[in-house]
This record gives C-alpha cells, sequence and structure tokens, in this order.
C-alpha cells in the first residue's frame, strides 16, 4: 500500500529525514519510535504533504500513485489519514460541518455522490459509538475548549468517518488520561481491517499495549535504525533509547 | 515569501461577479451641482415647494461644510461638479403593477438574481428595486396594504404620504448632520419608504435592492423606515453597481424610526464594485445611517455584511431615548487588494436602562485597510446604561491592515460599559488541517472565515445568510492558496 525509499526531508535548510525506507501492506500496523527529535512526526508531516517540509530526496507511493506530486487535499481524498498531534482549533465552525464538507469533498472525488444531512446524520450516529463520543462535543465549534482526550477523540471520530486506506497516528497518546487512552486505541482497533493500514508514532510503548502492532520500528537521527515486532518495543520500554543512539553513533565513528 | 503570502497570493484571483452593465435609454439631469440642477431634480419628481426648500437649504449649509478627513481612509477627492446627479430608465409611464414595468428594467434585477416575479410567489419577501436614481418596482404592495403597511418607492410616498414624509424626514438625521448627509439631502432622488403602523406585525421580509448602472452618476437614496407603537419589521437591503474604471459616489441616508414597543431590524448585505485588483474603479460608499429607539422598551438592530466600495464610510447608530431600549449592531466588513473600509456604530444612551451591543468583524486581505469606529455614548441621565461591545479583527497576509477606534464617553456612574477585542490570523495550520480532511484551500478558508463571521451572520433572515456566507467566500477567493 505504502512504500517509502530513501526519503530525504529537511526544514528551512535543515535536514530531518535522512533515507527512511519503509514498506506496509493492507491490514499491517506499524509502531514508529524513537526519542525525542529522531523526525518521527516529520516523517507523519510529510507523508500528509504538509509544505514547509522540503523533501529532498528519495520517493513515496502510495496504492500506486506518487503521493509526493499530490497535493495534501488530494492525498487525504486518497484516503491518507493523519490524526494530528496538535489538533488545530477552528472557531465558529462546528465539528459535524467541518466534517460534512471533508466528507463530501472526499466523495467527490472518489466520483460518489454527496450524502445529504439525513444520511449524513445516521453515518455520524453510527461512527460516534466507536469512540463514544458525545453529540453535544461535535455540535461545537471544532476543537475549540476541547479538552486533550476531547480533542484525541475527534480525531479517531474523523478518522471513522472518512474510512481512510492509511492512517497516522502522530503521538495520538500525548496527554491522555488511561481512560482517554483505552477509548481511542479500543476506536482505533475496530476501523483495522484487511483492507487498511496503520502507522502509530509514538514515544512511550504503553500506546502500543492498547493497539498491537505487527512491526515496530526505531527512528534516530533521520533513520530506521531497527526494526523488529512489538517485542522491540517492549525492550526499549525496559531499557531506553540510549543503547540504539550508542550503536548507531559508535557504529557511525568506525 | 512565505507560504502564508503565496496563499494569499493565490487566493485573491476573483472578479468582480456583477460588473456588467445595461444599456437602456435615460433620463438625466445635466452634470455638476448647483441650484438649478436641485431645482432640475426636484420638479423632475414633481416635489411640492417645501421639498424643494429643505433640498436648497440643505445645499446651502452643504456649500459650507468640509468634507470630513477624520476616517482613516485615503482617496482623490471627489469633484462633485463632475458628477451626474440624476439618471433614471425612461419609462413612457409609471408602472402601476410589476406586469407594467420594461421587461428589460426586470431583466437586470434577474440577471443579479433578484427575480421580482419569483421573488413574488416563493419567498414571501416584498422588494422595491432601485435603478440609478429612481425606483422601479415594488412588489406585495396590495398585500401590504391590507395591513395598513405602506411600502413603496419615495418619491411616491412624498406624492401620497406627505404629512408622514414631512413628519419624519429628517428627524433622525438632520440635514445639516454632516457633509455627505447635507448631499444627499439636497440632491436625493429615491428610495424607499416603509410605514408600519400601531401594533402591526410585518408578515413579511421588505427588501430593497440598489443598483448603480449609469457611468459617471452618484447614487443618493434615502430610506426612510417608520414603526409605530408595538409595530415590527425586519428590513433587507442589497446593493450591487457595474465594473467601471472610475469611481463612483453612493452617499446614502437611512433614517429609523422605532415608537414604544416597536421593533425595527435592518439587514445589509452590501456588495457595490469595491474597484480591481490594482485599486482601480469602484464604489465610495460614504453613507448615513440611524435609528432613534425613541419609545420605551423599543428595539433597533443593524446587520451589516460589507463586502463591496472601494472605499466605505458608514456607521449605522442607535440613538437610544426610550427608556429600556435597546440597540444592536451586528457587522462583518471585508476588505482585501485595496478597499479601504472605516466602519463601525455609535450608541447613544439617553433613557434609562438602555442596552447596547456591538459585535464588529473585520477580515483584511491583500493590501486592504480595514477599521472598526465605534461610539458609546451614556448621557447624564440614562441610569443604568449597559454596553457590551465585541471587536475583532482577522488578517489574512501580512500586507493589510486592522484598525481598532473605540471612543467611550460616560456621563453617568451607573453605566456598565465592557469592550473585548481580538486579532487573528488565518493560519497556515488551520488550512493545512482542513486539506488534510481532503478539503479544498478555497473552500477551507471559506469555512474558517464564516466560523469567525458566524455571530453576525447568524443574525440575517436565512435566505440573506446563506447570500453572505457565499459572498464573503468569493470577496475572499484567491486571497489564500
Amino acid at each position: 500500500m505504502l512504500s517509502i525509499k530513501n526519503l530525504h526531508a529537511s526544514i528551512e535548510g535543515t535536514p530531518i529525514l535522512r533515507g527512511i525506507n519503509l514498506e506496509v501492506k493492507a491490514g499491517e500496523v506499524h509502531a514508529i519510535m524513537g526519542p525525542n527529535g529522531s523526525g518521527k512526526s516529520t516523517l507523519a508531516s510529510v507523508l500528509a504533504g504538509r509544505e514547509e517540509y522540503e523533501v529532498t530526496e528519495g520517493e513515496v507511493t502510495f496504492k500506486g500513485k506518487d503521493l509526493l506530486d499530490l497535493a495534501p487535499e488530494d492525498r487525504a481524498r486518497e484516503g491518507v489519514f493523519l490524526a494530528f498531534q496538535y489538533p488545530v482549533e477552528i472557531p465558529g465552525v462546528s465539528s459535524t460541518n467541518f466534517l460534512r464538507t471533508a466528507v463530501n469533498q472526499v466523495r467527490e472525488y472518489r466520483g460518489l455522490e454527496a450524502l445529504d444531512a439525513v444520511k449524513f446524520l445516521s453515518l455520524m450516529k453510527e461512527k460516534m459509538k466507536l469512540v463514544e463520543i458525545d453529540q453535544k462535543l461535535l455540535s461545537r465549534a471544532l476543537n475549540e475548549g476541547f479538552s486533550g482526550g476531547e480533542k484525541k477523540r475527534n480525531e479517531i471520530f474523523q478518522m471513522a468517518m472518512l474510512e481512510p486506506s492509511l492512517s497516522i497516528l502522530d503521538e495520538t497518546d500525548s496527554g491522555l488520561d488511561i481512560d482517554a487512552l483505552r477509548i481511542v486505541s479500543n476506536g482505533v482497533n475496530q476501523l483495522k481491517s484487511a483492507d487498511n493500514a496503520t502507522i502509530v508514532v509514538t514515544h512511550y510503548q504503553r500506546l502500543l499495549d492498547y493497539i498491537v502492532p505487527d512491526y515496530v520500528h526505531v527512528l534516530y537521527k533521520g533513520r530506521i535504525v531497527k526494526s523488529g515486532t512489538k517485542e522491540l518495543a517492549l525492550e526499549l520500554e525496559e531499557k531506553g533509547y540510549d543503547w540504539i543512539k550508542e550503536e548507531v553513533d559508535s557504529a557511525a565513528t568506525v | 515569501m512565505s507560504k502564508d503570502n503565496q496563499i494569499l497570493e493565490e487566493f485573491t484571483s476573483k472578479e468582480y461577479e456583477h460588473g456588467w452593465s445595461v444599456n437602456y435609454e435615460v433620463d438625466e439631469a445635466p452634470i455638476g451641482l448647483n441650484e438649478e440642477i436641485i431645482k432640475w431634480i426636484s420638479a423632475k419628481k414633481e416635489e411640492p415647494t417645501w421639498l424643494l426648500e429643505w433640498r436648497l437649504k440643505a445645499f446651502r449649509t452643504w456649500q459650507e461644510m468640509q468634507e470630513p478627513e477624520w476616517a482613516n481612509v485615503t482617496y482623490p477627492k471627489v469633484d462633485f461638479q463632475k458628477l451626474r446627479y440624476y439618471s433614471a430608465p425612461k419609462q413612457q409611464k409609471k408602472a402601476k403593477s410589476l406586469e407594467e414595468v420594461d421587461p428589460e428594467l426586470l431583466a437586470i434585477y434577474e440577471r443579479l438574481g433578484i427575480s421580482m416575479n419569483e421573488q413574488k410567489r416563493l419567498q414571501g419577501i416584498a422588494v422595491d428595486a432601485v435603478l440609478d436614481s429612481v425606483s422601479v418596482a415594488t412588489t406585495f404592495k396590495g398585500t401590504l396594504a391590507k395591513l395598513g403597511i405602506i411600502f413603496c418607492s419615495f418619491s411616491e410616498a412624498v406624492k401620497e404620504h406627505p404629512e408622514l414624509i414631512k413628519k419624519y424626514l429628517g428627524s433622525v438625521v438632520p440635514m445639516t448632520d454632516n457633509y455627505y448627509a447635507a448631499l444627499n439631502s439636497a440632491v436625493f432622488s429615491d428610495g424607499s419608504f416603509c410605514y408600519i403602523p400601531k401594533g402591526v406585525r410585518c408578515p413579511m421580509e421588505l427588501s430593497t435592492y440598489f443598483r448603480i448602472n449609469a457611468a459617471n452618476t452618484g447614487q443618493f437614496e434615502r430610506t426612510l423606515i417608520v414603526a409605530e407603537d408595538d409595530a415590527y419589521v425586519s428590513y433587507l437591503e442589497g446593493c450591487t453597481a457595474p465594473q467601471r474604471d472610475e469611481n463612483q459616489l453612493h452617499a446614502a441616508v437611512v433614517e429609523i424610526y422605532a415608537a414604544t414597543n416597536a421593533e425595527v431590524k435592518y439587514s445589509t448585505v452590501q456588495n457595490w464594485f469595491p474597484g480591481d485588483k490594482e485599486g482601480k474603479g469602484g464604489i465610495y460608499n460614504f453613507v448615513t445611517k440611524r435609528g432613534i429607539c425613541a419609545g420605551d422598551n423599543s428595539k433597533i438592530s443593524w446587520t451589516q455584511v460589507e463586502t463591496g466600495s472601494a472605499v466605505t464610510w458608514k456607521y449605522p447608530s442607535c440613538i437610544l431615548k426610550g427608556d429600556n431600549s435597546i440597540g444592536e449592531f451586528y457587522s462583518v466588513a471585508v476588505t482585501n487588494n485595496y478597499q479601504q473600509a472605516d466602519t463601525g456604530t455609535k450608541m447613544i444612551h439617553i433613557g434609562k436602562n438602555t442596552k447596547s451591543r456591538i459585535v464588529s468583524k473585520g477580515i483584511s486581505a491583500g493590501k486592504s485597510q480595514n477599521s472598526y469606529r465605534g461610539q458609546v455614548q451614556v448621557m447624564k441621565r440614562a441610569t443604568n446604561a449597559r454596553n457590551f461591545s465585541q471587536c475583532d479583527s482577522l488578517l489574512m497576509g501580512d500586507r493589510c491592515g486592522a484598525h481598532t477606534f473605540p471612543y467611550i464617553d460616560i456621563n453617568n456612574p451607573t453605566a456598565k460599559v465592557e469592550h473585548e477585542a481580538t486579532t487573528s490570523k488565518i493560519g497556515e495550520d488551520q488550512i493545512f488541517y482542513c486539506n488534510q480532511r481532503g478539503i479544498a484551500t478555497e473552500d477551507a478558508v471559506a469555512l474558517i472565515v464564516n466560523g469567525y463571521a458566524k455571530e453576525v451572520l447568524n443574525q440575517l433572515p436565512m435566505e440573506f445568510a446563506v447570500e453572505a456566507q457565499k459572498l464573503l467566500a468569493l470577496t475572499l477567493e484567491g486571497s489564500v492558496g
């Protein structure tokens, strides 16, 4: 589904990603871990098409298309979804109105008819159960005055509504208490299918107790320096990142 | 160039939609302004002597007045001798009903999306259409007349209801009030008159559409709305003009009189031609709008969506004379390219327990300048007066300006006055967030701007709100990309 080859990206001339290679197939869950500043969020942003990052080298194909060639909105319409680490507030625009615009633009791109108000609301009702989100929250201005947990839950709710084929969760666990973490993870797990894939970007192993990855990758200094299964995450939890840093840094000096 | 700028650059390319003009035979005054011209206009309109005298008095006062310069706008001064003060489509005779109106003139309104016939049937909105200097058609007159409501062109009102005109004309905005009001009083040609008798709730929205078509012609219309005791009316005003290279002057006066327990809601969607992207052409919109809550418990509410005009100078105001009376001002003013707007309100608290509420939302893009200017005045005997003002500015790009000039003048210690102000920018983050959900940038901007202006748009009647939302998006189209 997603194939990243030798991806290099920089911001304002400073290289952040220095040759990422990653293959994600339908039905898989990949976790991207790594210390602060290793490039995890940059990778998520580059895939979603945030324009302050400049791709200097490499290629990314998504369902056979050159992903980097697509505008951010077209990437979304093709099925890439980014759950933001810091969801943005849009005053005066209700989540419902926002999502209706989004869902219908995505449907239009895919050659589907726009959903009328009734159909849209019944779809919403169905998806609301997944993340135990309250109707009242969705009538409020998007993310405005939402608690950290509400924002993240709303992200996953949007994901449920848009039914993406590739979901990238950027530090979705940050700022969540244990109950919110459980609810959000439940939502993600229920949305999992053989046809879609998930990339979980996280600093801590905690989230991976709930969303169990098929593969774990460690990002350090803009490269994937170690890949493994979920046991790798446990090892990291126990030992921290220093041993990996040492391994990488000493290899570099040899 | 930052990303923000680039976004803005691309979003400013939509052209003005109503820029066309139509050729029809006109009946017009010679160019220039003097007492002879005023007599000419008055004779053309077959006015009574008292009105001619009133006009001449206004003209003489105007000649001694100075053009105001305190507004935060700059523009080449208007040469009043180079304007034409009266231009009317030639009609064989005065139309008695819509069926008799020249179809060509109705076609102009059809093209603006204001179908007089359609509207007549479907929406239940009574419309008065003013083209250049005269009213071409008024719908629903019969239905309204049964309730004793008068809704007609100003000229007609002068002929048929002279006692009302004589009583209220200039009672809220005196002819000498300010430079442009004096000019308007001297040369006004037409406009709408609306009278709601005691105890009547007007069952439909009353609406006037103003259109400037002729070149080099000023539009000076006058609107007078009178709501007697316990009356209610909601009034809508819309305006467009052709795209012309030279600037055109629009200097209107609107007066509202609300008696005891009366309520008047006045909504405007102003879409005069704003000039092109280089700032050439466009309408000078120098308008005086004022209402008086003369009776106790009366209420006047102004809602305006200002998207057009090259230069706007406009302060719809309320004089809260009656005890417990309420004044409201809800405004969205959008400026793009080289547009300049200096707009706001005055709330004059005279009666006891009077309340006012001001919600002003400015949106500036391109190289435009957008100023809010507001005055809250609490007089000595206005015990327990309350005011709440909220002035927000939204900036798009880094070459536009937003300014706030609030004046507060309190002469009674029991007054409670609150003022809140914010300035924000449409963020790249917000746009990216929308993009990431599959929403195209133009739609994202429309969504964000409409969300920002929601509190004001909510005040508009439904059909108008939809139109206003589209207009906001259209005005800003191309200012983000």
